[in-house]
């Protein structure tokens, strides 16, 4: 599924709005200590965190994520926004927990 | 084995807005040379840890890369200190000094030596109050 797909079925919010979002989503990864999300993830998944701080991106990028997905409402800031926009990673605000956002992706088979 | 290629980087203590620059640019010039994707995701967890590790945990400090004519990589992160009180404690699984500041952030998770260790082909370190110096290397791809 790409991530495109994914919006359309979820109505998740696009933070990175200016980005290409037909990169595909092959699985997914939860967590917010970055040490075992470097340890852990697989290229390609999407990541859902609350974490909000620009290392975030450099996690993702360096794991080869295909997107975040910010969960819980934390606080995307501006400045987040456009350091992603500008590192090409795309961001996505799913507004409900974790675990919500994690069984959403399951049922839909991600 | 003679070095085909030679950078040298620095790490300032605290600097975390620049966290993970020195590993992105490591990992694109793996990537612009056409190094093997899964050896340079390795080196690219390893060098994140360590460079984290030298932001948060050290004075600052200095890393080069070496990538030989065999396309071995070599990485040598060398800071002044204040040293790692306890290497064995440091090399386990969860434990970890980082500072509330650090922890915050996502930081501190007492993953990053153990996860160094993992990934590497061949892993030194060497601490004292004078300063630590981790060496680690990876082996091309078969």
């Amino acid at each position: 599924m790409t991530i495109n797909e994914l919006i359309e079925k979820t109505g998740w919010k696009l933070a990175t709005t200016q980005l290409d979002t037909s990169i595909e989503v092959s699985g997914a990864y939860c967590g917010d200590l970055l040490s075992w999300v470097m340890g852990n993830g697989e290229p390609g998944q999407a990541w859902i965190t609350v974490q909000v701080h620009p290392n975030v991106i450099a996690v993702a990028l360096l794991r080869e994520f295909s997107c975040v997905i910010v969960a819980d409402g934390a606080n995307v800031t501006d400045e987040m926004v456009q350091k992603s926009t500008d590192e090409q990673l795309v961001m996505l605000e799913s507004g409900i927990p974790a675990y919500e956002t994690a069984k959403v992706l399951a049922a839909l088979g991600i | 084995m003679a070095v085909v290629l030679h950078k040298e980087y620095k790490v300032l203590r605290d600097d975390y807005g620049s966290a993970g620059k020195v590993s992105s640019d490591i990992k694109q010039t793996l990537n612009s040379i056409g190094f093997d994707p899964k050896v340079m995701r390795r080196i690219a967890v390893a060098s994140y840890e360590s460079e984290i590790n030298m932001l948060i945990h050290a004075f600052g400090g200095d890393i080069t890369m070496d990538i030989m004519d065999d396309g071995t990589v070599t990485l040598v992160f060398k800071d002044p200190g204040p040293g790692i009180p306890d290497l064995e404690k440091a090399l386990t699984p969860g434990w970890s000094t980082a500072s509330e500041k650090a922890r915050a952030m996502g930081f501190g998770a007492g993953m990053g030596l153990p996860n160094i260790q993992r990934v590497s082909d061949a892993f030194d370190i060497q601490s004292s109050e004078a300063g630590t110096t981790l060496t680690i290397s990876f082996r091309a791809a078969q």
